[in-house]
C-alpha cells in the first residue's frame, strides 16, 4: 500500500468518527431541552463559520495565534532540545537543572498570564513566552528520558568506527532518541496550542482565536464561539496528524523504531 | 595484520553489592592474520576479556599489545561485532551503515557508497542494500554487522557470539561465510564463542576458559586443513578434546572440581 493512501484512510476514518460526534451534538441541539441561544445547531454554526471565513476575518485571527504558537514552539524546541540532552549527557547539568524543571513545570501556565501581563504587557510578547512556557518542558523531559534510553550498544559500535563526540551527537544520540524527541514535539505543540488560547483570551487585544471567543462572550455570540473552536480543533488536528503524523512516517515508522498499532 | 599480546590482565567489576571479578591473570598471544577463538562457561569472562581487548574496560593490572602498541581506548585498528541484532543503527539502511566507518574516517562518499557496496557483496546481501535493518532478518543484520565491522578495514576483528541468536541452519551458513570472507581478508580475528563445534570449525587455535572468575585453562591447536568437514572422525575428535577441556566428560586429569562436574553430568 502507497504511502498516500494510507494518509487518505487514515483521514476517512477520522471523518467517521467526527461525523458521529457531530450526529450527537446536533441532536442535543435539536432536541428543544437547550436554548437555542446556547446551543446553534450545525447549520447556524457553519453558516457564522463561512461568513467569517468570507471576510477573512477569522483567518486573520488564526494567523496571529498561528504565529505565536510557532514563535514560542519553536523557541521551546531550540531550548529544551539540546538542554534535554545536555541534561541526560553530563551530570553536573543534571543536578543543577532537575531540581528547577521539576518546580517549575507543575505550575500551570495559564496561572501565570497574570504575572507575565504585568512584567511584559499586554499583546504578542506574554503570549509567547506563556506559549513558550508551556511547550519547553514536554519537549526537555521526552528529550532527556529519551537520551538515556539510547541504547549503549549504538554508542559503543560507534565509537569503534571512530566517531567524535560531535558525530555522536548528531548521527548517533539524535536519530537514536528520536521517538522521544518526536513525542517531546508533539506533546510540546498540544500544550502550546492549548495555552495560546488561554493566554489570549486575557493577554491579547483585538487579535487571536482566543480573544475571539473571550470577546464573543460579551454579546452571547454562541455560533462565533463555537464556530471559533471548530477552526482551533482544525487546526489542532491538521498539525498532530498531518504533520506530526507525517515526520513520524518518515523518520521512526519508517525506521521500525516505532510500530504502529496492530489489526 | 597485527599481532596481539595479552599479559597478566585482570579486571575486577565494581557493583553495589560488592567486588566481582571479570577475569584474572589472563595471558596469550595471538599472531597476525590468526584466528583465535575463546570458549568457556557461561560467565567466565569472555565479553569482558573482549571488551578489554576492544578498548571499552581498562585492566586493573596487566596489559594488551596489538602490534606492539599498549591498548588504551577503542581505535580504528579493530572492528567489532556484537552478540546483540540491535547493534546495527536503525536509522540508516545497510548501506549507510556499512559506511559509518568510512564516514567518520572522512572518506568522500561516493568512494565510500563503492566500498560500501564490495564490502556488502562480500557477506552476500548486495541486493539489500537500500533495506532498513528492521526489515533484514537476525542473520543478515548479523551480516551487515560483518561488513560494517570490515569496511574500514581494520587489522583486527573482534566478534562476541555474533551467531549465538540464530538457528542452527542459519548459523552454519553464517560460519562458512566467514571462514571464507577471513580467507579473503587475513584479518587477525578474535571470536568468542560457547559452542565447541562452531570453534572447532573456524579456529586455528582456542582458548579455553575456567568457569568464573576466567583463567585460560589450556590453549588448543586445531590441525585440521581447511575447508573443514564438521562430520570427519578428525573433527569430531578434537571436538572431543575441547569438551574434556571444558569438563563436560570425566577426566582423570583434570582438577577435582571439574571431574566432580563430569560425574554429575553423566549421572544425570
Ligand atoms: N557490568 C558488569 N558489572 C558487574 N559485573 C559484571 C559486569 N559484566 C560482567 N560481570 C561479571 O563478570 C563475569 C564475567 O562476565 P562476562 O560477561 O565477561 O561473561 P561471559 O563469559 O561473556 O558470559 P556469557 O557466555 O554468558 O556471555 C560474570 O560473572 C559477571 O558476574
Ligand atoms: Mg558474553
Amino acid at each position: 500500500m502507497t504511502e498516500n493512501g494510507q494518509t487518505i484512510r487514515s483521514l476517512v476514518r477520522a471523518a467517521i468518527t467526527l461525523a458521529a460526534a457531530a450526529a450527537v451534538y446536533e441532536a442535543a441541539a435539536r432536541s428543544g431541552y437547550f436554548a437555542p441561544a446556547l446551543l446553534p445547531t450545525l447549520p447556524i454554526i457553519a453558516h457564522t463559520l463561512f461568513a467569517m471565513l468570507a471576510d477573512g476575518s477569522i483567518i486573520e485571527h488564526a494567523a496571529f495565534t498561528l504565529y505565536r504558537v510557532m514563535f514560542g514552539f519553536s523557541l521551546a524546541v531550540v531550548v529544551g532540545l539540546p538542554l534535554g540532552i545536555l541534561m541526560a549527557r553530563y551530570r553536573r547539568i543534571e543536578h543543577f537543572c532537575l531540581p528547577l524543571v521539576s518546580a517549575l513545570m507543575p505550575i500551570p501556565s495559564f496561572a501565570l498570564v497574570p504575572l507575565f501581563m504585568l512584567w511584559f504587557g499586554i499583546g504578542n510578547l506574554t503570549t509567547i513566552l506563556i506559549v513558550f512556557y508551556a511547550a519547553t518542558f514536554p519537549m526537555l523531559f521526552n528529550t532527556w528520558s529519551g537520551v538515556r534510553s539510547v541504547n549503549p550498544i549504538w554508542l559503543r559500535a560507534a565509537g569503534a568506527m571512530g566517531a567524535d563526540e560531535n558525530s555522536l551527537f548528531w548521527k548517533v544520540i539524535i536519530p537514536g532518541a528520536s521517538p522521544f524527541i518526536i513525542t517531546g514535539m508533539r506533546q510540546a505543540f498540544l500544550r502550546a496550542w492549548i495555552a495560546v488560547v488561554g493566554a489570549e483570551m486575557i493577554a491579547a487585544s483585538d487579535w487571536g482565536l482566543g480573544w475571539v471567543i473571550f470577546d464573543a462572550k460579551e454579546f452571547l455570540n454562541t455560533d462565533i464561539m463555537l464556530a471559533s473552536l471548530v477552526v482551533i480543533g482544525g487546526i489542532g488536528f491538521v498539525f498532530e496528524r498531518v504533520v506530526f503524523g507525517s515526520l513520524e512516517r518518515a523518520t521512526v515508522l519508517r525506521w521500525g523504531m516505532t510500530r504502529t498499532a496492530k489489526g | 595484520m597485527l599481532p596481539i599480546e595479552i599479559r597478566d590482565v585482570t579486571l575486577t567489576y565494581d557493583t553495589p553489592g560488592g567486588k566481582v571479578p571479570g577475569v584474572k591473570d589472563v595471558s596469550f598471544n595471538i599472531d597476525a592474520s590468526e584466528f583465535l577463538c575463546i570458549v568457556g562457561p557461561s560467565g567466565c569472562g569472555k565479553s569482558t576479556l573482549l571488551n578489554m581487548i576492544a578498548g571499552f574496560l581498562a585492566p586493573a593490572s596487566g596489559e594488551i599489545r596489538i602490534g606492539g602498541k599498549a591498548v588504551t581506548g577503542h581505535g580504528m585498528d579493530r572492528g567489532v561485532v556484537f552478540q546483540d541484532f540491535a547493534q546495527l543503527f536503525p536509522w540508516r539502511t545497510a548501506l549507510g551503515n556499512v559506511s559509518f566507518g568510512l564516514e567518520m574516517k572522512g572518506v568522500p562518499k561516493q568512494e565510500r557508497e563503492t566500498i560500501a557496496r564490495e564490502q556488502l557483496r562480500l557477506v552476500k546481501l548486495e541486493k539489500f542494500t537500500g533495506s532498513f535493518p528492521h526489515h533484514l532478518s537476525g542473520g543478515m543484520q548479523q551480516r551487515v554487522a560483518i561488513a560494517r565491522a570490515l569496511a574500514y578495514n581494520p587489522a583486527v576483528l573482534l566478534m562476541d557470539e555474533p551467531f549465538a541468536a540464530l538457528d542452527a541452519l542459519t548459523r552454519d551458513e553464517m560460519q562458512r561465510l566467514l571462514a571464507e570472507v577471513w580467507r579473503e581478508t587475513r584479518k587477525t580475528v578474535i571470536y568468542v564463542t560457547h559452542n565447541v563445534a562452531e570453534a572447532v570449525y573456524l579456529a586455528d587455535r582456542v582458548v579455553v576458559m575456567t568457569p568464573h572468575p576466567g583463567t585460560v585453562k589450556a590453549v588448543i591447536k586445531i590441525p585440521l586443513p581447511r575447508p573443514r568437514d564438521p562430520l570427519s572422525v578428525e573433527f569430531v575428535e578434537c571436538q572431543k578434546e575441547l569438551l574434556r577441556y571444558l569438563g563436560h566428560d570425566a577426566n582423570p586429569s583434570e582438577t577435582e572440581k571439574s571431574a566432580v562436574n563430569g560425574k554429575l553430568k553423566s549421572g544425570a
